[in-house]
């Protein structure tokens, strides 16, 4: 569960103050799908990043299934983003001299996994996003949609409970961004909650719950 | 994250971005080559110097008639004087307490021939101490007889080239050589060496100083070598022949003697420079090898910030980045200079085995030096953007930005 109390978050761009996050209070369930909506610039990228442990606000409070993680070092962040959040990309953002097979894997040997769980877990994660004949090829082998499966693939190997989707369909053709959109959705219906960021009024309508923000506020 | 991993990440970036890993591999070796071959040619230049003044040999006075100043360049070879140096006068300091070994000389130009082949050669005359003071040895044969210095014999040493010019591929031992209205049996060749002195000592031919003195006709000698038991009393020595001769030549103080210091000294300014112009070489060297391996590291780093931020997002702290970043850094330098070293050994050794006058041989702080160097600078500079981009806030080293503050 995530719960947000006026959340403050704002730059300095020349000598101009700009408030990305005005006073956000919010509280996501555990299995929701939520989707934040709104033109560029009013703050939603700067709310992706605050709930994914990104970045930090400057004020307000943050509890992570009742964890006070504003308050925490960036260690502690870094483990808990580990297990808890994964994060899909509108530019994907896989490393591109890795395999498919091998960003999927990246997380788990980051955060010290031995290798044979690693390899079924990531086994059965390929198997899952029909990956399998895709698994040795390198990015720029793959398709637009196939590489967002692989980033997703990378997002989810390490069972987050959350799942962060910046823009997700972006950059995607109209028939691959249906098909991450749905892949995405059946994730949500095993129970992840699922957060996306969109411009796409039609991606947005699909989620059970709205979020539209303006000049750093939800509205 | 375990080791085993961090091994297979760093291959994986250093065996999958080859062009990168080639680059960086060549500008780090190239760095080590440069200071190892630039310090090689200095104290190669400067040990040839020094080798130059150096065939006397610390414990050795050389006599010669006249009194001459030695500041200032190497004393005059030939030179007049009133009294000559006798053989007596030689016999006398070989008497000397302390005194190890005399070798009396007389130089002079002659022809030589053997079965109608002619040749104009230096003709030495001295005693078997000569071979031993000078550091000569035969190839063939033996050296000259131990005979007292008034008492000569019909023999002669020749050197390499001169045996090979009279005799082509014919065995020279016991084979009699005329010079001038003498003749000579050859009881030794000398090995092959080069230049002693001034001398090239492939072309002589070494025969008795007697003999030597009735050939040319004349009393005096040449030079007297003198070689002392220890290098602790050589000062004195010299100033007892100075004084032994000066009572023999009636007080008339008409020689000069000179040691390897002394003619050491006067080419010290020359040696200091020397120095001086490797060291500066050295250093300037790793500057410019520095520089090439810092700028490399710097961009080669600096274009992975989205890497970094990336990493960070998945769930690597600060620490894991900087140690991957650090461990590939330090891998592909030690793996570069160890390389560079290599090939600066192989470039010095085919370099040595052209050049027979002079040897060039980096100095063990050179290659020492180089690699830590290297190794150092790569990790420093690859340190330093590693620690900027892992301490940025994850998201702003995704949208791959160089620096906090800016929006």
């Amino acid at each position: 569960m995530i719960e947000l109390s006026h959340l403050e978050k704002s730059f300095q761009i020349g000598d101009q103050t700009v408030h990305a996050l005005d006073d956000v209070s919010l509280t996501i369930e555990t299995g929701e799908y939520v989707a934040v909506m709104g033109p560029s610039g009013s703050g939603k990228s700067t709310l992706m990043n605050i709930l994914g442990l990104l970045d930090r606000a400057n004020a307000g409070q943050y509890l992570l299934d009742d964890i006070n993680v504003s308050d925490l070092t960036e260690a502690e962040r870094t483990h808990v983003r580990s297990q808890k959040i994964g994060f899909v990309f509108q530019s994907y953002h896989l490393v591109s001299r890795l395999t498919a097979r091998e960003n999927i894997e990246l997380p788990m040997m980051l955060s010290g996994v031995p290798a044979k769980q690693r390899a079924l877990a990531v086994d059965e994660i390929l198997e899952k996003l029909s990956l399998v004949d895709r698994a040795h090829h390198s990015p720029n082998q793959l398709s637009g949609g196939q590489r967002q499966r692989v980033a997703i693939g990378r997002a989810i190997v390490m069972k987050p409970s959350i799942l962060l989707a910046d823009e997700p369909t972006g950059n995607l053709d109209s028939t691959s961004g249906a098909e991450v959109t749905a892949l995405l959705e059946s994730l949500n219906a095993e129970g992840i909650t699922l957060v996306v960021v969109t411009h796409d009024q039609a991606m947005g309508d699909r989620a059970r719950r709205q979020l539209r923000m303006l000049d750093g506020r939800l509205t | 994250m375990y080791w085993p991993d961090i091994v297979k990440f760093i291959t994986l970036v250093l065996s999958r971005q080859r062009f990168r890993t080639i680059v960086l591999w060549v500008a780090i070796a190239i760095g080590v080559v440069a200071v190892n071959l630039l310090t090689a040619l200095g104290e190669g230049a400067k040990s040839y110097v020094l080798s130059e003044f150096n065939v006397l040999g610390r414990n050795t006075l050389i006599t010669l008639p006249g009194k001459k100043e030695t500041k200032g360049g190497m004393p005059p070879l030939t030179g007049e004087s009133p009294r000559p140096l006798t053989l007596k006068d030689a016999q006398a300091v070989s008497r000397l307490a302390g005194v190890k070994a005399v070798a009396p000389l007389v130089l002079g130009n002659i022809e030589v021939s053997y079965s109608g082949k002619l040749r104009e050669v230096l003709m030495m005359g001295s005693s078997r101490s000569f071979f031993d003071i000078r550091h000569l040895d035969v190839g063939q044969g033996r050296l000259l007889p131990d005979l007292p210095f008034n008492k000569g014999e019909s023999v002669c040493v020749i050197g390499n080239k001169l045996s090979r010019e009279l005799f082509a591929s014919k065995p020279a031992l016991g084979e009699w050589v005329r010079a001038g209205d003498s003749r000579f049996r050859v009881i030794g060749i000398l090995k092959e060496g080069g230049t002693s002195f001034g001398f090239d000592m492939n072309d002589v031919m070494i025969i008795p100083v007697v003999n030597a003195q009735s050939l040319f006709n004349k009393d005096g000698l040449f030079r007297m070598f003198t070689e002392v038991r220890s290098h602790q009393e050589l000062n004195n020595i010299k100033a007892k022949i100075i004084a032994l001769i000066k009572e023999r030549h009636e007080g008339e103080e008409d020689v000069t003697v000179i040691s390897q210091d002394a003619m050491l000294s006067s080419v010290q300014k020359i040696l200091d420079t020397l120095t001086y112009a490797v060291t500066g070489i050295a250093s300037i060297s790793m500057l410019v090898a520095g520089i090439l391996i810092m700028n490399m590291m710097i961009i080669t780093v600096s274009q992975r910030t989205k890497e970094i931020g990336l990493l960070k997002a998945l769930g690597a702290t600060s620490a894991t980045v900087r140690l991957l970043f650090l461990s590939e850094a330090g891998l592909i330098a030690v793996v570069a200079a160890l390389s560079g070293l290599l090939v600066s050994h192989a470039v010095l050794l085919l370099a040595n085995s052209y050049f027979d006058d002079i040897q060039f041989h980096s100095p063990w702080w050179a290659q020492l030096g180089s690699i830590l160097l290297a190794v150092l600078l790569a990790l420093l500079f690859a340190w330093l953007p590693a620690q900027r981009a892992s301490s940025l806030a994850p998201v702003e080293a995704l949208q791959g930005k160089q620096q906090k503050g800016q929006a």
